[in-house]
Formats: structure tokens, sequence, C-alpha cells
């Protein structure tokens, strides 16, 4: 089987022609954290003509995670008996005391411990009766499916001492919010691919049907995006607006119905706080009453406001695209990836953690 | 022997003698050692480079080694990295209470055999048992003394034009410890590099001025240690991607866990910046070793970004490798 | 968003499946895939298979980089 989708002689052709690209100007945002750490990685954006910008967008789970959330998992960490179970993503973000995190709270005691799957958090729990284990639910539609199937099983197998803190997000409301924003210029999209498997071609039509916006779905090799890159300047100079699909190995038009089916089974949509965006309606996977035994936010009162604490850094304005990672006046100087102020700079698939590391010449 | 070392071991009575007659004196038999002194006394001439370290790797067995192994090659490989041939080491175990007397042998049994390997003998030590609960199994520390056969070596020695030259894969190490330590694989076949640098440090030494500054790249990686070389200077080193040596199933589980193999731990490498001219002569040499047939030459020095370390991707992208910030953790996203 | 790699199922259990790809194993959930089976290539995201890798879609998929490739060269001419 093929697996390795790298042709690096062929792909010069596609690197001449992004270089000496002379159309008009374009924006075109990612709105994946890990097109972001991709594209970073490759250098890709050192071979493109000045006319192609690449923008950042909303697609960093930990990014978008709102400061008030941030904090509120801070003191269900301090709970007696508890453990957090996370993704490793999460374990240096900030709350609203700058510098202070996850990792911090484990050095104080806290019981945190590194997850790869919803299923380990739910091992934990069956393997620590005694303890009260808080997996929190960050990501997508790609990751949520693994959290509902988790939440599920913990119900079958009556498992008491677990619950799941969702702050899981759809993308399409997000999207919305952006291109409906007042002073919205990206000119084309590069779809997620992952999130794309999921929900199908179906699941990103009405960028294109109704917002008229050149759209490609594509993977994550370096020949992915620059394939994409190439189809949607292609869509912008031929002034034909289409959603192509370039991740043509697993995504279909369809996408995939049983995670889907699995992601309404235990979630549904409710307003969300989105850091740097504000509150985006129904844009949150909130946990069904079924299994409301599971959800943290009731089972421990999780205070879940919608004000959206600004500080000086301009994270939200950067995965809105409005500017770039070095135009925050914090950016390199008070918020570096050692001292991060803002969650882009946090994650590593942040963009000004991306911009910071791969791009600062 | 009890099969569990209690805090009896470390009171500095008969247990403690037990202890150090039946398992430690068994393994580093030398005249120095079996005085039992307060310190060794050495015969030593000329200049000599001294090091120290200690070890609290977790898991202390690993795929590949264990961290009486590592306690050895380490500071050996230290001494070897000043251009000095190691010939001491002092051995100080720092033990928790209720460790498995079989565990401490088969460790003490890797730091004898990786000693002769080295040539270095143990010549003083102490023995510590802490409550349960005080330390994560065991902790060893060495110090070694080595004596110098070449004293140039330095930063300062880099000049533009000069070759970067690895001498194998990158990363092992880092990955095959996080991988027996957090249950994210249930079976690899990533072992750590663990192992003595004297044979391939031996071959360095006789290009002498020629090599301008050598390093092992442990924690922090290859990307780490290279930005010591050229931070603060005129300098910068450019790397090309496609040369790096990295193993597949190494490259293929940092994929999976979303980290960069360029930061992840060796300890059984060297990164070296040596003169153009020979740069493939030395090449040449460490290809015929065992230990570096899969050395290359990565990248060489530059003065296009002062102070940087910059990548060139395959596709023909650069980007730059900074310092790693913080521990390399595994993400989803 | 979303980090995924190619495994190829290597036992299966019910919903559980142990997936390797160059001697890197790991246990997977393979909830959202119909009818998997041994040697079957699959995504894996978080610990959980997404899709499965179609053999013949992975070879159109080189085949599209060629295609763009040529197009680009032509274009770029």
């Amino acid at each position: 089987m093929q697996l390795k989708f790298k042709d690096y002689d062929k792909m010069s052709n596609i690197v001449n022609y992004l270089r000496n690209y002379n159309g008009p100007a374009v924006k075109i945002m990612e709105v994946c954290g890990t097109h972001t750490m991709s594209i970073a990685r490759s250098g890709i954006r050192t071979l493109l003509s000045e006319k192609i910008k690449l923008i950042s967008g909303p697609g960093c789970p930990v990014c978008v995670t709102a400061i008030n959330r941030i904090d509120e998992i801070f003191e269900l960490a301090k709970r007696h008996d508890t453990i957090i179970a996370t993704f490793g993503d999460m374990l240096k973000v900030p709350g609203s005391k700058a510098g202070f995190n996850l990792s911090m709270l484990k050095s104080q005691g806290a019981n945190i411990q590194i997850v790869y799957s919803a299923m380990d958090a739910l091992n934990l729990a069956m393997n620590n009766k005694e303890n009260e284990i808080i997996f929190l639910g960050i990501g997508f539609e790609t990751t949520a499916p693994g959290t509902a199937v988790a939440i599920k099983e913990a119900a079958v197998k009556c498992i008491e001492n677990f619950s799941v803190f969702s702050m899981h997000k759809y993308v399409e409301p997000a999207l919305r919010a952006l291109i409906e924003s007042d002073d919205f210029d990206i000119d084309g999209f590069l779809c997620p691919g992952h999130v794309s498997t999921i929900l199908g071609i179906r699941g990103f039509e009405f960028l294109v049907e109704e917002y008229k916006i050149p759209s490609v779905i594509t993977g994550f090799e370096a020949e992915d995006i620059l394939v994409a890159i190439y189809k949607i300047l292609n869509q912008i100079t031929g002034d034909n607006p289409s959603i192509e699909n370039e991740y043509l190995r697993i995504v279909s038009y369809e996408g995939n119905k049983l995670a889907q089916n699995m992601l309404n089974e235990v979630f549904y949509p409710d307003d969300d706080l989105w850091r740097g965006i504000g509150v985006i309606n129904k844009s949150g996977m909130a946990i069904r009453n079924k299994y409301s035994k599971f959800d943290a936010v009731k089972k421990f009162n999780i205070n879940l406001d919608f004000v959206d604490k600004s500080t000086a850094c301009k994270c939200g304005e950067i995965i809105k695209g409005k500017i770039q990672p070095d135009e925050c006046k914090l950016f390199a100087i008070n918020c570096t990836p050692e001292n991060p102020i803002g969650p882009c700079m946090v994650s590593s698939e942040g963009a000004c953690a991306a911009f910071y590391k791969y791009l600062r010449f | 022997m009890d099969d569990i070392i209690t805090l009896d071991y470390g009171s500095g009575g008969k247990k403690t003698s037990q202890l150090i007659d039946e398992l430690i004196l068994k393994n580093f038999n030398n005249s120095q050692l079996l005085k039992l002194m307060d310190g060794a006394i050495l015969p030593i001439q000329g200049h000599i480079a001294f090091s120290t370290d200690s070890f609290v790797v977790a898991p202390y067995f690993f795929p590949g080694g264990d961290i009486g192994k590592l306690s050895v090659c380490g500071t050996v490989n230290d001494l070897l990295m000043c251009g000095a041939i190691p010939k001491y080491l002092s051995l100080s175990l720092i033990i928790e209470e209720g460790f498995k007397t079989n565990d401490l042998s088969k460790i003490l049994l890797s730091i004898r055999n990786t000693a002769i390997e080295c040539g270095v003998n143990v010549v003083t030590g102490d023995t510590k048992v802490v409550e349960k609960g005080k330390g994560d199994g065991i902790y060893i520390n060495t110090a070694g003394i080595g004596v110098i056969e070449t004293e140039h070596y330095g930063k300062d020695k880099i000049e533009e034009g000069d070759a970067v030259i690895i001498t194998g894969f990158v990363g092992d190490h880092g990955i095959a410890v996080m991988s027996a330590r957090n249950n994210f694989f249930v079976e690899t076949d990533i072992i750590s590099d663990c192992m003595p640098l004297i044979n391939i440090a031996k071959i360095i030494f006789k290009y002498g001025t020629k090599v301008k500054i050598m390093r092992d790249p442990t924690r922090g990686g290859l990307a780490t240690t290279l930005n010591e070389f050229v931070e603060d200077t005129d300098f910068s080193i450019e790397l090309n991607e496609k040369e790096i040596p990295i193993r597949d199933n190494v490259h293929y589980a940092c994929e999976i866990l979303g980290i960069d193999p360029l930061y992840s731990a060796n300890e059984g490498k060297i990164v070296i910046i040596a003169a153009d001219e020979i740069k493939q002569q030395l090449l040449n040499d460490l290809k015929e070793l065992e230990e570096g047939k899969n050395a290359a030459i990565i990248g060489k020095v530059t003065k296009n970004h002062k102070g940087l370390v910059v990548l060139k991707t395959p596709i023909g992208g650069s980007r730059i490798l900074t310092k790693l910030t913080g521990a390399q953790l595994p993400r989803i996203c | 968003m979303c980090l995924a790699v190619p495994l190829r199922i290597v036992e299966v259990n019910g919903n559980d499946a142990i997936a390797e790809h160059d001697g890197v194993k790991m246990k997977i959930r393979v909830d959202f895939i119909k009818d998997v089976h041994i040697g079957d290539y699959v995504y894996v995201h978080a610990g959980f298979a997404i899709n499965k890798l179609d053999e013949k879609l992975a070879k159109e998929n080189l085949e599209l980089f060629k295609e763009v490739a040529d197009a680009a060269k032509i274009q770029g001419l």
C-alpha cells in the first residue's frame, strides 16, 4: 500500500509556479492547526510569491479555548482526589494569570495525566476507583466522536467516577461567524482534511454555495498543501469558486456516517465562547441530558460565563486573520514560547508559535 | 541479602557493609576501590577533564539499556567530548526503600560491563537509601576523570564553510524512553542508542584541530545542540533535512505523537563541526565503525543567518530550528 | 486541529484493534469503521480510526499530484 505521499521532484513545478505568481494578491486561510504546523515545518511560506499570503485561522483547539474555561480547569485540578486527564496540548496553556498553567499545577501536586485517547481517560477511571477522573474534551469534529464513545461506554459500564468537560467545538459556525464579520477579506480556504474525513465534502459546500469562496479540502503533507494552494489560486484567477477535494485518499462526499451519528447521539450544539472571537451561536458541543451524569459541567457546577476576557494579547485578531503574529505588540518581546502570554504562542501549532519558530528570519 | 533494599542497608551498619561486599565490590574489583578509603588516590599525569552527571531516567530499564549503562555512558561521553580519554569514575547510588535487590544487581552488572567496555575503573562511591515515596526507584550520579588528549575544541574555532556531521540516526533514545514510560504504544522496536562513544571519539581526535567542536546531542536533541554552537556568534548553521538520518520507526512514532525527532534526546551520537577539507575522509573513517556506519554530512556553517540554525526542507523551503522550549509533549492536535 | 496517520490493522476484537506501521504498534478503536479486516489501512486520530485508506484512491491521489505538477509546469511557462 502506498503510504508516502511525497514527490519532491514533481513539486518543483508547483513551487516554481507559486514563487513566480504575479496575479492579484490573495489571502488564503488554513483553518486547521495541523495545517499551520505542516506549513511551518515544510517552510512553504518561504517559497511563495509575495502576492500569496497564508493566514492561520481558528483551527487550533487550544487557541480558541476561552481564558475563563482554562481558569475553571485549574479549579477542577485543585480538587482533592481528582485526576485531570488531558491531551498533552493543554498543559502549557495560561489562564487569566500569566505564566500559570496545568504543568505548574502538576508541580504543585495536582494529579494531571497525559492521555493519547479519550479511552485512556476512561481506563484511568476504571483503574482508579477512588479518584474522580475528569477528561478535558478539546478539539473539533475529528476528536469529539472519540470522546462520545468514551462517554457512551462509561454509561454502559456504569463508571461513576468519570466525566468530561466538553469544550469541543463545531467548525462550521466559526467559519460562518468569521465570513460574516465586517472586515472579512479572505480569498480562499484550505479546508481541514481530517474534519472533512468525518463531515465529508458536503460539510464544506456552504463555503461555495452560500459565500462563493474558493475552497480546497487537503491533506497534511507539504505536497498536499502545495497542490491545494495551486488549485485555490486557479479558482480565484479563473473566477470559478468551488469546493475541491485534494485529499482523495480518505475524504468522501458523505464523510464518516458512523462518527457523525456518534457525535449527534452524545452532543448537541449549544452557544459557546471562543477565545478572541466571542460567543458564537450553536458552536459548542454540549453533552446531552441523557449523559448528564458524565458531564463535568453539571457534576462539578462549572461556571460557564460568556464574557471574553480581553488582554493585550492579540490572539483573537490573529486567528481571525486580521493581523499577522508579528503585528501584535507582545510578539517576541513579552510573549515567547518560553514565556507565552496567549494560547497562539503556547500551542506548538498556534499561529504565533509557528511564526516564531519557523519564520522569524 | 534480602529481596528488597530496606532503610537498614543505608544505615551505615552491617547491612551497608553486606550491600557493598556482596553487590558492589563483586562488580568493581580494582585496587583503589578495594582499599575502601573515604576517597580514591589516583596517579595522573598531565591535564585532566572532570565531569559529573546525574541520572533519573524513568523507567530505569528501557529498550536498549538501563539507568546503569546510561550512567556510565553519560559521563564517559561527556569526558570524550572535552577531548579526554576517560579513566576513573565515581558511582553514587540513591535507592528508594523497597527497591528489588535483583534489579539492583542487574543495574550494577550493567555498570560493570559498560565500564569495562570503556576502559574506566569505578574507584570511589557512595550508597544512600531514602524512604519509600522519596525517590523514583533509583537515582545514580557518576563523576569522571579523563586525561586530555586534545585541548583545543571550542565554538570559537568554528569558521564559515565548516561541515556539520552527525555520526548516526537521531532521536532514538528520547522516543524509546517516552514510549516505554507512557503506554502510547503496545509495542515498538525502537531502542535507545545509549552507548559509549569512545571508538568514534578516538577517530575524531586523530583529526586534531581540523575538528572544531563536537558534542553528544542528549537532552534537547540535535537542534538544541547546534543552536548552542552558533548562538551569539556571527555564524549560522544550514542543515539539509533530506540528509539527516532518522530511522523509519522513530520518524513514524514522532508523526503519531506529534513531536519532532530533531529535539529528541540521543545517548550514542556525536555532532561534529569539522573543516570542509577533511569532511569526506572523516565521514569515510566514521562509516568504517559499526557505531558510525550511518554517519552523514548534514549541513554547513555559513554567515547567512547570524546566530541561527536553519533547516532546508525537502521541497526547498526553509525553517528556523530554535532551541527546545520546555519538554516535548505528545499532542493529538 | 487533528493529527492523523495511516496504520495497518493487525488484530481486531470487536471495536478494539491493534494497528501497526514500521514496527510501531498501538491499540486503537474502530467504532467508526464498517467491515474492518486485518490488513486494512486506517487513518488514526487520538486512538480512533477515522477512515479507511483506499488503495485505489491512494493511487489516484498520487496521480493528482502529478497532474497538478504538469499543469503548473505548462502554466508557469
